[in-house]
């Protein structure tokens, strides 16, 4: 999950990386008496997960705090490029010298951390990379070892920091390893990281990617989501891996990659059927049980796009009765509710007797075909009517 | 012949009394793997009957393999804990981890890896968030069903669990030497290459099938290598086409950034090389099949 700036920033502040004061504000009310409790200059910054907001008009200088209050009316709903601004940052001004780049992440070509360090910072680090990418380090960072001070020295020098500067920015990138080590994420990023006129330094921007699969050891209950999609939501309390996409076909399926595959399949097939698209992806991973099942149905069905489902089980762990059953289960939990037609592909494990639990069952929404793909086209086909 | 598995292969699990651990022992056992104890410093020094069989349990990997000659473990220890369990396998220098367990944070990933590097990489981790591998007739250490297929001339190597199943089901009147289910997981321990190395070397496969989805570059490093190092025929399938920038499909490492890790760029990698990508899991067996008849 990716963070809102101001989301970053109190992290960082938990970890004492020097950050300025920052408050967030709702309203342009809000902003004006964030501005007068800040004081002086400040700056205030739309909170929306996407780059380029300055020049989108999301960032404005405000000298008063009656300026911050019509800096904020007029960022606030802003659309940047789909992200609509429903919350400023009015952070405290402050008079820079120099901007430099710093960032730790992920990298999985290598499967290790890499640092990012360049003394040219502020600038679009993708445009820095490809026209100068001698001014950009890499360093590869141990997972096990970590960045200490003398490693941070090492990057800072690398960067093209002498060593008056090094010497400054290294204890910072020996915290911000931190808030990327003990807050398991695979992005830290600071553009810029700035020395002001008064000699400090401070991380003046911020971007950090969250991993999910570390939440069970973080409290993140309390922190702003991303709002998701009413179904996205629906599935999320019922522990479903959805994602809502932009089309007729409703899929189902057991595993990752053969959710991924039948949606690519369906797209295809509707290719032929005057246009439709998968509506989804929803993997029922392998306990294809009636209530997941039912679970599953029952957030598909609610989508008003969806026309047709797709049913696709390969029996691995998980036999086909079973999954039959689940289906049949779900079918009559879901009663009238189920008012669309699926098609359902089993193969694999026990496949026979899951077809044949189908085909006593009989029930008139439900079309059994053999392989995936005629059952894909079956399924566009329905969905194109 | 096979690779990393084989019918000389003792296998213990850690996590064996967990109900996933069991459910999953009971499984290979039934299938012919040669499972001889399992891992729990808790319930060390019991014994575990599994349909008639008893499995002793031992306190650490290595006392496993001291008293057993265990050559392979099978990690079903849930996400939490599943950092030491590697770790724990990496310092007894098992020769082969497979690390079923799904949700493990990528740091500690990381940090199993890099420890495994810094200790010479006398073990192959396989996985996290993976099917396992199997090589049938002969040994299957995970949770993939044992009767899909008999042993064979095809290599298989795949991010997914469900398409490997797909996949050896789409070729099963023809077998595998071995099938090995990499992971969707950011990091994993043994990449499409390392099989590809370890097929091409293999004397009773004879072609192989990749399958990738999106996210990483993988697909792309793999592509490059079989340019330089594979004479043995590839053909590849792809899964994510429709995939939405952002949004990760199931699988942790499942995610378009960008312009990064689409599912095209991965098909032009492979066909670049002259590598044969089918459009679906039936197209792509279908190519292995024409292959197959002209060897």
């Amino acid at each position: 999950m990716d963070l809102f700036e101001y989301q970053a920033r109190d992290i960082f502040e938990k970890y004492n990386v020097p950050v300025l004061k920052g408050l967030i504000a709702d309203t342009p009310e809000q902003a004006q008496k964030a501005a007068e409790q800040i004081g002086g200059t400040v700056v205030v910054k739309a909170q929306v997960k996407i780059g380029g907001r300055g020049k989108a008009g999301g960032v404005k200088v405000a000298h008063s705090p009656e300026e911050a209050r019509q800096a904020a009316e007029k960022i606030l709903g802003l659309d940047i490029k789909g992200h609509v601004v429903k919350r400023v940052m009015i952070a405290e001004g402050a008079k820079i010298a120099k901007e430099f780049y710093f960032s730790v992440l992920l990298d999985r070509s290598n499967r290790t951390f890499l640092a990012l360090c360049s003394v040219e910072g502020g600038m679009d680090i993708e445009q820095l990379a490809e026209e100068r990418p001698e001014a950009l380090a890499k360093v590869p960072i141990d997972a096990v070892k970590g960045i200490d001070l003398a490693k941070a020295l090492e990057i800072a020098k690398l960067g093209g920091f002498d060593d008056e500067l090094a010497a400054k920015v290294a204890p910072v990138f020996v915290k911000l390893y931190e808030v990327f080590k003990k807050e398991d994420t695979t992005l830290v990023e600071v553009n810029p990281l700035v020395l002001t006129e008064d000699g400090e330094v401070i991380a003046l921007d911020g971007k950090v990617t969250l991993d999910d699969n570390a939440e069970f050891r973080h409290e993140r209950e309390q922190m702003e989501r991303d709002e998701l999609d009413p179904l996205e939501a629906k599935a999320k309390q019922m522990d479903l891996n959805y994602v809502k996409l932009d089309g007729e076909v409703g899929i189902i399926g057991n595993g990752a990659g053969l959710v991924m595959s039948t949606l690519d399949v369906v797209a295809y097939a509707g290719a032929r059927h005057g246009g439709v698209k998968p509506a989804n992806f929803l993997d029922i991973g392998g306990g294809a049980s009636a209530e997941v099942m039912a679970a599953g149905l029952d957030v598909i069905l609610n989508d008003p796009q969806v026309k047709s489902v797709f049913v696709n089980v390969f029996g691995g762990i998980t036999a086909c009765d079973a999954v039959a059953n689940g289906i049949v289960g779900a079918l009559d939990t879901l009663g009238s509710k189920a008012s669309k037609p699926l098609v359902v592909r089993l193969d694999g494990n026990n496949v026979n007797e899951g077809r044949k639990i189908l085909a006593d069952a009989n029930h008139p929404l439900v079309t059994v075909v053999e392989t995936m793909d005629e059952a894909a086209d079956k399924a566009a086909e329905l969905a194109s009517k | 012949m096979a690779i990393f598995l084989n019918e000389n292969s003792k296998i213990i699990v850690q996590g064996m009394t967990g109900s996933e651990g069991m459910k999953h022992t009971r499984r290979m056992l039934a299938g012919g793997s040669n499972i001889v104890g399992g891992v729990n410093p808790r319930k060390a020094g019991e014994s575990v009957d599994v349909d008639g069989k008893s499995l002793p349990v031992f306190g650490t990997v290595s006392e496993a393999m001291s008293k057993t000659g265990a050559n392979v473990s099978v990690i079903f220890v849930p996400p939490a804990f599943a950092k030491a369990a590697m770790f724990e396998a990496i310092d007894a220098q098992i020769a082969l981890a497979v690390v079923i367990t799904e949700g493990i944070p990528v740091h500690d990933s990381a940090e199993a890896w890099a420890h495994n590097v810094s200790k010479g990489l006398k073990t192959r981790m396989i996985g996290p968030n993976c099917p396992g591998i199997i090589s049938p007739g002969k040994s299957n250490a995970g949770i993939t069903p044992s009767d899909i297929t008999g042993s064979g001339p095809i290599g298989l190597v795949s991010k997914s669990g469900t398409l490997t199943y797909q996949m050896m089901f789409e070729l099963r009147d023809i077998g595998m030497s071995t099938a090995i289910g990499i992971g969707g997981d950011p990091i994993v321990g043994t990449t499409h290459i390392d099989a590809l190395e370890a097929f091409q070397n293999d004397p009773e496969t004879k072609a192989i099938v990749l399958i990738g989805e999106i996210g990483g570059d993988s697909e792309e490093k793999a592509a490059e290598y079989i340019k330089h190092n594979v004479t043995k025929p590839v053909v590849a399938y792809v899964a994510g086409f429709t995939a939405p920038e952002g949004k990760t499909m199931g699988h942790a490492g499942a995610i378009v950034s960008g312009s990064a890790g689409t599912a095209q760029a991965k098909k032009e990698a492979f066909e670049a090389v002259g590598v044969k990508v089918g459009k679906t899991p039936s197209e792509t067996a279908a190519l292995m099949r024409e292959v197959i008849g002209s060897l």
